[in-house]
């Protein structure tokens, strides 16, 4: 073992449904780790800064920045990232909804959006209120819900009206899960 | 990012002993942390963990009121179903503040003890008291218009950033706290957080490696709960001004954030507001509240604002239901 080796640190977590050994410095985000060292290129590294919302991913079912965060923090939590959400035969019904409705355009944003809409319709689910949420204890979805729900996701190309037409759909059918 | 040593802490009382060596930070959520450390304005040597401890709950104090612990996230709190009932300006204010994905990571403890926002505290190239004590401050005369407009000095005119410690602000809330001695405070809001002052660096009045434990809310006041924010876009941006209020009949409690140093309210203008025509109520509780403001020329705007902003907030309690 070098002396550079000797700072590393060992982290077990389950990334989209694998128990997965690292052996991390613990300067390495948990966005670093899924992208350089678990090759899941997936989740995007954007703003680095929790502005922009493209590296966000599930954990334990909740939507979080990856970008600020480290992986020596979550040992024994659970990671999915769009990876995870579907495969290219069976795809997350927000992932088919999105192709439907054209709810992408340079696909660097779209990964962030995708897990972000899939823990937004949780909150939704489970009634956290928003900042538009009318009545606290009546959370209704509404389309105004979602574009304040999803407004940590910054898209400049303006593919929004999309995006919001394929989680409205996905609301409706109720096929969120 | 710095090589730093990280540990994780098993209680409470091993966190606040590990946390007194120099150079030492508490991590909970790390959403303002890591961004300063990426950054290189924060460089602590050694990151204690504190996500182990057992301080994630949200439990009735005896008295009636609420205790919430240290680590409870944004989400959890803003969404808890007896603080949506009863301390409603507590749920508006956290769900007002950054996004989705941050609330969901952000923690009690960490949200009160977020740094400033002032756009040369964010730059190491350029001087800034807060930053770096003695070099300087390059928001007097430099871009100061989301900046404070009461409770500064010639060191520092930075604006506390966070939308829920003005909600607990009027909510009369404490901050509970565990050093590493063993001894534990409980202390309100405006003795938890400094003015700059002299010593702009110094954001609180916590010791090395005191640890917060909880926040504690006293029994609910009822009354009509509003959080208004105002900012540059609808939605994920900092407050240019804020205001909590609580209004039960003639009573109103205000809260003002982005205005100052910490949350600013000034219970001596409520006093006087409740004296007078309801008319005149906003006035008065506006002109005392900011009787010693000394704004810059770019965020003078920002009085005038905050009379629009409670001005409006009162006219809209007085349609809505007691909370
Ligand atoms: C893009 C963006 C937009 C944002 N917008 C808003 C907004 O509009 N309104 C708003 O209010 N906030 C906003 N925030 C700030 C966010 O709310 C804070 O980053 C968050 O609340 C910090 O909590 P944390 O648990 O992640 O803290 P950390 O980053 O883990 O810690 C912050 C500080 O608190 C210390 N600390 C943490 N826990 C304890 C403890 N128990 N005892 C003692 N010290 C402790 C740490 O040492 C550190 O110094 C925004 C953040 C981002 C990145
Ligand atoms: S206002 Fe405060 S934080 Fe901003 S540059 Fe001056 S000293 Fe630094
Ligand atoms: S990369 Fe994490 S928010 Fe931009
Ligand atoms: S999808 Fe990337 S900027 Fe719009």
């Amino acid at each position: 073992m070098t002396p550079a080796d000797s700072t590393l640190l060992p982290v077990t977590l389950t990334v989209n449904g694998a128990a997965t050994e690292l052996h991390v410095d613990p300067r390495v985000t948990l966005l670093d780790a899924l992208r350089e060292h678990l090759h899941l290129p997936g989740t995007k590294k954007g703003c680095d800064h929790g502005q922009c919302g493209a590296c966000t991913v599930l954990l334990d079912g909740q939507r979080i920045l990856s970008c600020l965060t480290l992986t020596v923090m979550h040992g024994g939590q659970e990671v999915t990232t769009v990876e995870g959400l579907g495969t290219p035969d069976a795809l997350h019904p927000l992932q088919e909804a999105f192709i439907r409705h054209d709810g992408f355009q340079c696909g660097y944003c779209t990964p962030g959006q995708l897990c972000s809409s899939v823990g937004a319709l949780d909150e939704l689910a489970r009634g956290v209120p928003s900042h538009v949420t009318a009545d606290l204890a009546d959370v209704q979805f509404s389309a105004e819900e979602l574009r304040e729900r999803l407004s940590g996701n910054l898209c400049r190309c303006a593919a929004y009206p999309n995006i919001i037409a394929a989680v409205s759909e996905v609301h409706v059918a109720g096929e969120s899960a | 990012m710095r090589p730093f040593a990280y540990v994780r802490a098993e209680t409470p009382e091993a966190a606040a002993r590990d946390g007194e060596a120099v150079g030492t930070k508490f991590i909970a959520g790390g959403t303002n942390l890591l961004d300063l450390m990426k950054l290189d304005i924060e460089q602590p040597r050694r990151l204690v963990d504190v996500n182990a401890l057992n301080l994630r709950d949200i439990t009735a104090t005896p008295d009636g009121g609420l205790h919430v612990g240290a680590l409870v996230s944004n989400t959890e709190l803003a969404s808890d179903p007896r603080v949506m009932a009863s301390y409603g300006v507590l749920s508006r204010a956290i769900v007002a503040g950054a996004s989705g994905q941050i609330r969901n990571k952000a923690t009690t403890g960490g949200n009160l003890l977020q740094r400033a926002r002032c756009p040369y505290f964010y730059d190491p190239n350029l001087p800034c008291n807060k930053r770096d004590p003695g070099s300087g401050c390059a928001a007097l005369g430099g871009l100061s218009r989301t900046l404070a407009v009461i409770g500064t000095s010639d060191a520092c005119i930075a604006q506390h950033p966070s939308d829920m410690a003005v909600a607990l602000r009027v909510l009369d809330a404490h901050v509970n706290t565990l050093a590493p001695d063993g001894t534990q405070r409980s202390l309100p809001l405006d003795e938890f957080y400094r003015l700059p002052g002299d010593t702009p660096h110094l954001d609180t009045n916590l010791k090395p490696g005191e640890l917060i434990t909880g926040v504690t809310l006293p029994p609910p006041v009822g009354g009509t709960h509003v959080y208004r924010k105002v900012r540059d876009r609808a939605s994920y941006a900092f407050a240019l001004v804020s205001v909590a209020v609580i209004v039960d009949g003639r009573n109103v409690r205000a809260a003002f954030g982005g205005v100052a140093p910490r949350p600013w309210r000034v219970p001596d203008a409520e006093a006087a507001a409740a004296q007078v025509d309801s008319r005149e109520q906003t006035d008065t509780l506006l002109d005392r509240t900011f009787d010693e403001a000394r704004p810059t020329a770019q965020n003078a705007f920002k009085v005038p604002l905050a009379r629009r902003t409670l001005k409006a907030v009162l006219a809209q309690s007085g349609l809505e239901e007691q909370a």
